[in-house]
């Protein structure tokens, strides 16, 4: 994303298009990233719950990951996760 | 033209802020402002004024509600004093960076601890940097004037910022003086219909006051900061037009037998009516004294006010706050980082005075000048006084 100079901020910086916060990826201040063990995800959709991003999905087979434009790393998915199927794992 | 009429200057300031058709009114009682809220309410209640008046809980929600009614396209207003200014503080640099162009009158009152009700200009001065325009008035007149002027320099496209009419408590807000309100049909010539930059509504959503992190809250305070200091030419030529259709003058910094002055003495609000009377005196002793009134605080008038210093030898700035600890009084070192890099400068003196409603007679003024004179070596130069203080 081009940030705009302080000239090109509309006034008030009001944000003019509804839904425009997706365009701004959050998953840029994560410095862990959670990893699936999909032999031990029993598919219970926790993570799915706990993610306060609302960023963990479930794929057509079932299985779960995060959609990394907005994962923080935060790592609740991983704390909850009983059967132990999600790692965090350091950001290069 | 209006006829001209007795008033209590609260009274008149309420009339004048109803014939700017607000939409909107969200204001707490305090002393003493309280009769500016209780008039405004009255006029609400007769049906004269056909707005919005929210009895609000607080300061701090009487600043939420007018924020929020701006936002939704309202003209809206509210009026405070002392600890009520001080508990709207936290929203008073959102409503800045929100570009909303809220209108506020302030009783100016001093603020606790100890508790006293009475003017001076401790409530403002901690506000100064919260992106407000402030003007200051000095008598009821300018009371009406700056109020209704406000609302039309808010408004202005190239503004859009929240203003702030000082009225010294009591001093100004209590008096009983002769005002000219102009007519509605001459309101309405000069204060087009508020239309906002931006507004909430369901049809068209839009996220007013967002989140900003590292990565743009620097370009949105520059941006703040061209906005208030772009204002001013706005300001220069409301004031023109204001003086063309009423004859009444406004600059950002007032003069008085200034011109061939040696000494100048500067003040900020009513203190000015009773300096300008210590100048008379002095003349008549011919003393080459002036007066200059600082009418515009925010955004600072620089070019204005060294073109009024001209060559004067010393000035002597007063202030009713102090900044404890630090350089004296908060106009004493504005103005002296305003003169830093001038070449030719006067010496200059800081007076803190008027403190809690402390009376300054026109005596003390005239002392105050004597003393500075007398000053030959400028052994005091550069310093602060708490005037008339007992040891």
């Amino acid at each position: 994303m081009t940030l705009k100079t302080w000239r090109e901020l509309p006034i008030g910086c009001v944000v003019s298009e509804p839904g425009s916060a997706s365009e701004y990826h959050t998953g840029s201040w994560r410095s862990q990233r959670p990893i699936w063990d999909n032999a031990k995800c029993i598919k219970c959709g926790i993570c799915y719950i706990f993610c306060p991003e609302g960023c963990v999905q479930q794929s057509e087979d079932g299985f779960y990951a995060a959609n990394l434009d907005y994962c923080k790393g935060c790592g609740i998915c991983a704390h909850e996760c009983w059967p132990r199927a999600i790692k965090m794992v350091e950001e290069d | 033209m209006g006829k001209r009429v007795g008033l209590e200057v609260t009274v008149a300031v309420a009339e004048a802020v109803a014939l700017c058709r607000i939409d909107m009114a969200g204001v707490y009682p305090i002393t003493p402002q309280s009769h500016i809220a209780e008039h405004l309410s009255n006029l609400v209640a007769d049906g004269v004024l056909d707005a919005e008046f929210v009895t609000v809980e607080s300061e701090h929600s009487a600043m939420s509600a007018v924020i929020g009614a701006s936002a939704a396209g309202a003209r809206s207003y509210t009026a405070t004093a002392s600890q009520g200014l001080l508990l709207m503080n936290e929203l008073l640099p959102i409503a800045s960076a929100m570009r909303l162009p809220i209108c506020m009158a302030i009783a100016n009152r001093a603020v606790s601890g100890p508790l006293n009700i009475l003017n001076d200009h401790t409530d403002i001065m901690p506000q100064r940097d919260t992106g407000w325009i402030a003007v200051f008035a000095e008598n009821g007149q300018e009371a009406v004037d700056l109020s209704i002027q406000a609302f039309k320099i808010a408004e202005h496209k190239d503004v859009m910022l929240p203003v702030c009419v000082n009225i010294d408590g009591f001093q100004l807000t209590h008096m009983v003086e002769p005002v000219e309100l102009p007519t509605q049909e001459e309101v309405d010539r000069f204060l087009p219909p508020f239309t906002p930059h931006a507004t909430l509504h369901p049809a068209r959503p839009v996220t007013m006051g967002a989140f900003a992190m590292s990565d743009y809250f620097a370009e949105i305070m520059k941006a703040k900061d061209e906005a208030i200091k772009n204002s001013k030419p706005v300001i220069l030529d409301i004031w023109t037009e204001w003086e063309r259709m009423f004859g009444r003058s406004y600059k950002p910094v007032e003069t008085y037998r200034s011109e061939d002055a040696d000494i100048l003495m500067l003040t900020m609000g009513s203190m000015g009516e009773t300096a300008r009377l210590a100048v008379d005196e002095l003349r008549e002793r011919g003393v080459r004294a002036g007066l200059l009134k600082l009418r515009l605080w925010r955004p600072f008038p620089f070019e204005e006010l060294k073109a009024a210093i001209g060559g004067a030898k010393k000035l002597i700035v007063t202030d009713r706050a102090i900044s404890f600890g630090g350089p004296g009084g908060p106009v004493f070192s504005e103005v002296k980082s305003a003169l830093y890099a001038q070449k030719q400068r006067p010496i200059i003196y800081n007076y803190i005075f008027g403190l809690g409603g402390r009376d300054v007679q026109v005596k003390e003024f005239v002392a105050m000048f004597d003393k500075v004179i007398s000053d030959v070596d400028n052994k005091m130069a550069d310093t602060y006084e708490f005037w008339g203080v007992r040891e």
